[in-house]
């Protein structure tokens, strides 16, 4: 499989780059949460995922690069899920996320060797189609109601909107999905570092590719704003305390190389663990992991 | 007792619910990439032994229970109580009607069990998956007639009836399923 990503991308004169797993700095996201290490008795962190140090490149000129690399992301692991997994990262220099949809349909073609079906729906249709709340105008209330429904066993008055909507989208509405689907234009509340569309405001030029009800890959087309990517990270850490998490510092090499200019480009993570259990029809990471760390023993 | 977070949840981990101690049976994690993480859980009320799905916001945790499986003898039953006993320390242990439960049929003597404690008390008897057992009741063996696979109800030593071969006698142990009833094959003395 890596052997024909690589071929892939070479055959489009991508450069393929290797950035530091170890950083001073880290992802601000209040739903990741980094792992920290320590080098010469300074704080460090894991990567959750290479893009602050490849949207660097890009601003350096290094024109459209990919990567293969592992990411650490803590408090994760279950059956589709792992602390250390393996990533395929790639920016796509012009492309906006449209386009960049239409080149994972053309990798992922390749790899399967077949011509798949892609669907493709909006986030919105998403609830509009399987639920019937309209995102824009339903209350939480309607939100609190659509959980109890399909999903048993929670208690929804510690739920926020933000909440009701990720787990109806991951255990009921993606439960609904058969093959490769693609989900586009999510909510701006959900932005992470995707740009505003211009023509909506709601949403974001985000999108996320499924297998079945099995989330693959998150793309956007890149926030090239310093100071709107500055005042997210800002939030966050501010949510963050809030929520009683640590906070991370901002990575300022980053923000620095945003504000000098970041080309304008589309880019994307792929999960390599989850598409191998696509490719090899298995239902458990763990089948292609070689160390699985669920295994460790519990703590006495 | 220590308390456990959701990511600690794993088959086999005994914790309290709404009052009742739980066995956790399975306990699936779910997180969106950029999205709130949860985890469903399976998990079985070990009083009522019903099977609920649950699902929690993840870092949400659980009072572990004070339970504990141990393998023990039965020795008799008063009528009341069974009593069972712990043999490397004679310790024993009654435990009443409804802890048992379905579980008296498979009950004999001198064999061994395991037996569920909650705060020291019997709350289950888990019988072996298989056990062997005599005949102490049966219509005559049919002989010549083994090949077409008849049965008939034959009931055991421990008070349960299970379907046997007609080839089988008053007398003749016979290995048994304890979780499906299922007799399983006849066992040379």
């Amino acid at each position: 499989m890596v052997k024909k990503i690589r071929a892939f991308f070479d055959a489009r004169d991508y450069l393929e780059v290797d950035t530091p797993l170890l950083g001073v700095s880290t992802n601000t996201d209040i739903h990741i949460q980094s792992i920290r290490a320590s080098a010469c008795n300074q704080p460090l962190y894991l990567q959750t995922s290479p893009e602050f140090a490849m949207k660097r490149l890009l601003v350096e000129g290094s024109g459209s690069i990919y990567q293969i690399c592992h990411a650490f992301r803590d408090e994760e692991k279950g059956r589709t899920h792992h602390p250390e997994f393996t990533l395929l990262e790639w920016y796509s220099l012009n492309f906006d996320y449209v386009a960049l949809m239409d080149q994972m349909e053309q990798l992922i073609g390749e790899l399967f060797e077949s011509s798949l079906p892609f669907t493709r729906i909006s986030y919105f249709e998403c609830f509009q189609r399987y639920l019937g709340l309209d995102l824009h105008t339903a209350a939480l209330d309607q939100f609190r109601d659509q959980v109890t429904q399909h999903i048993t066993g929670i208690d929804v008055l510690q739920l926020s909107r933000a909440d009701c909507m990720d787990l109806l989208i991951s255990q009921m509405i993606g439960k609904q999905f058969s093959g490769f689907t693609f989900i586009y234009d999510y909510p701006a509340e959900q932005a992470s570092l995707a740009r505003i569309k211009q023509s909506n405001p709601l949403v974001a030029e985000r999108f996320e590719l499924f297998y079945g009800e099995m989330e693959l890959a998150n793309g956007f087309s890149e926030l090239t704003h310093a100071s709107e990517q500055r005042a997210r990270f800002e939030r966050d850490n501010q949510t963050r305390t809030e929520n009683g998490l640590n906070s991370y510092p901002v990575d300022e090499d980053f923000l620095q190389a945003l504000e000098q200019g970041l080309p304008d480009c589309a880019g994307v993570a792929l999960g390599l663990d989850r598409l191998l259990m696509v490719l090899l029809e298995l239902n458990a990471m763990s089948a292609v992991l070689v160390l699985d760390t669920q295994q460790l023993p519990l703590r006495p | 007792m220590a308390s456990y977070s959701t990511n600690e949840f794993r088959g086999g981990l005994k914790v309290m619910m709404d009052g009742d101690p739980c066995s956790i049976i399975e306990n699936e994690f779910v997180k969106p990439g950029k999205g709130q993480a949860f985890n469903r859980v399976k998990i079985r009320n070990l009083k009522t032994g019903r099977v609920l799905e649950k699902t929690f916001k993840s870092g949400e945790s659980l009072e572990g229970a004070d339970v504990i499986d141990i393998s023990m003898q039965y020795l008799y039953d008063d009528g009341e109580f069974y009593h069972f006993m712990v043999p490397d320390t004679f310790e024993q242990y009654p435990a009443d009607r409804n802890s048992v439960g379905d579980a008296n049929i498979w009950l004999k003597a001198q064999d061994m069990y395991e037996v569920t404690l909650y705060n020291g008390a019997p709350l289950a008897i888990t019988p072996p998956n298989f056990v062997e057992l005599t005949i102490v009741e049966t219509d005559p063996g049919l002989r010549g007639d083994t090949a077409q696979g008849g049965t008939k109800p034959a009931k055991l030593e421990s008070g349960a009836v299970v379907k046997v071969p007609l080839f089988l006698e008053i007398g003749e142990t016979v290995r048994v399923d304890t979780r499906s009833g299922d007799y399983m094959s006849r066992v040379k003395g």
